[in-house]
């Protein structure tokens, strides 16, 4: 186990000269030793990018990674001692589901008696002990993946686990099971753990600290309520939550702010000129027309998802959505409304970072 | 059980008759061909006497025969236990992508390029003591190499041109096995910290299992049916040496006209490679059954 450094950048092409040339814009992080960790992004952000870097299938192209103040930039993955499971199954299909999961410990020259303690571990983990002498290459996809993520997980003194989106190929209901496992395993064992997904829900789940990332650019590290309560960048107000946090354009001006036609007070000191208002639906509440310094708009369409309403309303020539619980009044298509935008939960960007 | 019956539409069958008529003329009436002379003595076009089995007797008793066949079965074993490793080894150390990789193809497939007949020629200049490259470089090393006179030398000449002309074959059919392995295969071995052997032996070897198939039955069949090569270097020779089967049943058929006999032997040298090619195809497949079914008892 270790806590990880990274200070890098890398691109793909030999003579980077611009942001987009880069796969992984330059950035410094550590990730903690003991820490679940979620680099949740966008297909083609950078994640897997940074994942191979860190096990060292990957050599960057600047800068280094150090384990433990260590540099093994240049250093193979069994250097490292890392463990990593791909995001489709990777098996030995000449090998039983037993030898499967002692290939990472049979190479590292294991004592036969252990391996087979710790094997029945894991299989009894991921309940799997009744297959352990059958085949590997018959085996369903789920099952051949709950053998990738065994072999990921059997040995004990690894200094990381990274998962790469792993659970893809899973089917729902199981997918559950596993990542209540993955978190249990987490629990007991102290490992390491860095998980990469491009889902919302998968990451804020898992991980205690996520890793934003969008165009190869770290967005924002945080606890999962940080980036929901806080998120440092439009892109993670819009890609956190469903739906995405609602962005206005606004302008402040000598303690003003000017939002289409409307200028309402300042709630709190902003800088000047032309700034993104971000509001997410849940804190959007909808108020009579009459209320002090709410935004009139005009209700555009209304869905019913079941347990809350997601109410669309078009306001200074833009539409944002405010979710409502069944219980409250739901206003009907067209009518007016007003909408409370300013508050402890409201945002403000500027170039689309946080500024207040 | 269905309630709906199928129809019954005989009109099907003229939808196979241009495949019927086609094979029918390349492959059945050649083949009954061969089995009508088989039966037959053709004494003159107008004179022949219906013998029944006698020339397959006769032809199960030639002790020239039984030669030959022995000389196959012990080059295409050598063919094969040459070529199937070579060919691997060539592909596992052929570059993988870049221009490196295209210009390898071309050089390794020259020689399948190249004519039967020329390959013979090429390799009776080449084992030359006087002008031949590997020939006078033989002498000079103090070793006597002689393909026209030495029985053993001569069958070694001989496959050692057959490794040279086909072992791009095996190669090549190697490397697009070993190119359809998706490269998490390859990560997952270095995080398993497998060594080179292991990832051979688990992952490239299995994964290649279907293209060595094909590699074995294409270069069995080949090598079971030479010709060519050889007769244009030894001509069967010396002695008969390097006689195989296909060399001897010409000089049955065209060299003697003994047609009845020939077309007996012809119809035996036919099974005899269906039954090899049935025998290997079905070890083959049972090879990778075995590995689905093991798994199968969930």
């Amino acid at each position: 186990m270790s806590r990880i450094d990274l200070d890098l950048a890398h691109s793909y092409r030999p003579n980077p000269s611009q942001d987009s040339d880069y796969a992984l814009l330059p950035l410094k992080m550590s990730f903690e030793d003991g820490g679940a960790y979620a680099l949740l992004g966008p297909s083609g952000c950078g994640k897997t990018t940074m994942l191979n870097i860190m096990s060292g299938l990957l050599v960057p192209s600047h800068g280094s990674v150090c384990f433990d103040g260590r540099d093994v930039t240049r250093a193979t993955p069994q250097e490292r001692n890392i463990a990593q499971v791909f995001q489709f199954p990777v098996i030995y299909d000449t090998m039983t589901v037993a030898e499967n999961l002692a290939f990472p410990l049979k190479n590292r020259k294991v004592p036969a008696d252990q391996i087979r303690q710790r094997v029945g571990q894991i299989a009894e983990m991921l309940d799997m002990s009744h297959q352990l002498d059958m085949r590997a290459a018959g085996l369903s996809a789920d099952q051949k993946q709950k053998i990738s993520l065994g072999r990921g997980l059997v040995r004990p003194d690894v200094s990381a686990v990274l998962f790469d989106e792993p659970l893809t190929v899973i089917d729902p209901h199981l997918k559950w099971q596993l990542r209540r496992k993955l978190k249990q395993i987490h629990h007991e064992l102290k490992l390491t753990l860095i998980y990469v997904t491009h889902d919302q829900v998968e990451a804020l789940t898992f991980a205690d600290q996520v890793v934003v990332m969008t165009r190869g650019k770290v967005v924002q590290l945080g606890a999962p309520d940080a980036l929901f309560e806080r998120p440092a960048h439009t892109f993670v107000g819009h890609f956190i939550g469903s739906p995405g946090m609602n962005l206005l354009e606004v302008e402040a001006q000598n303690g003003s702010l000017r939002i289409g036609d409307r200028v309402l007070p300042v709630p709190r000191p902003l800088p000047e000129g032309p700034l993104r208002l971000g509001i997410r639906p849940e804190y959007l509440r909808l108020v009579p027309l009459s209320e002090q310094g709410c935004l009139p708009g005009t209700v555009t369409r209304v869905q019913d998802i079941g347990t809350y309403f997601l109410v669309t309303v078009d306001a200074a020539g833009q539409s944002l959505k405010a979710r409502l619980s069944n219980e409250t009044a739901i206003p009907g298509m067209g009518s007016l409304v007003g909408l409370q935008i300013l508050g402890d939960h409201t945002c403000f960007y500027q170039n689309e970072e946080l500024v207040a | 059980m269905s309630a709906t019956t199928k129809p019954v539409n005989q009109k099907a069958w003229f939808l196979i008759l241009p495949v019927f008529i086609c094979v029918a003329f390349s492959a059945i009436l050649p083949l009954m061909t061969v089995v009508n002379y088989s039966v037959q003595d053709i004494i003159s076009p107008e004179r022949r006497v219906f013998v029944g089995t006698e020339w397959f007797a006769a032809v199960m008793r030639d002790e020239d025969l039984h030669a030959a066949l022995w000389n196959q079965m012990k080059f295409s074993l050598a063919v094969l236990v040459v070529e199937i490793p070579l060919g691997i080894a060539l592909a596992l150390a052929m570059p993988a992508q870049g221009w490196k990789a295209s210009a390898t193809l071309v050089i390794v497939a020259l020689s399948l390029l190249i004519p039967w007949n020329v390959v013979g020629t090429i390799w009776q200049i080449f084992g030359r003591a006087d002008i031949g490259l590997m020939g006078h470089s033989l002498e000079r090393l103090g070793i006597e190499y002689s393909y026209t006179g030495d029985a053993t030398q001569a069958w070694l000449t001989v496959l050692l041109m057959d490794v040279w002309h086909w072992t791009p074959l095996v190669a090549l059919l190697a490397y697009a096995g070993l190119r359809s392995i998706p490269d998490a295969y390859y990560q997952a071995a270095r995080i398993d910290g497998a060594s080179k052997l292991a990832v051979f032996r688990y992952i490239q070897l299995p994964k290649m299992r279907g293209v060595l198939m094909i590699a074995v039955l294409l270069r069995f069949m080949d090598s079971f049916m030479i010709y060519t090569e050889p007769f244009v270097l030894t001509g069967g020779g010396p002695g008969n040496a390097t006689t195989f089967l296909s060399q001897y049943l010409t000089q049955k058929a065209v060299g003697q006209f003994d047609l009845g006999p020939a077309a007996a032997f012809s119809l035996i040298y036919f099974l005899i490679i269906l039954l090899f090619c049935f025998v290997l195809y079905n070890w083959m497949q049972s090879l990778g059954q075995a590995e689905k079914e093991g798994a199968g008892h969930a």
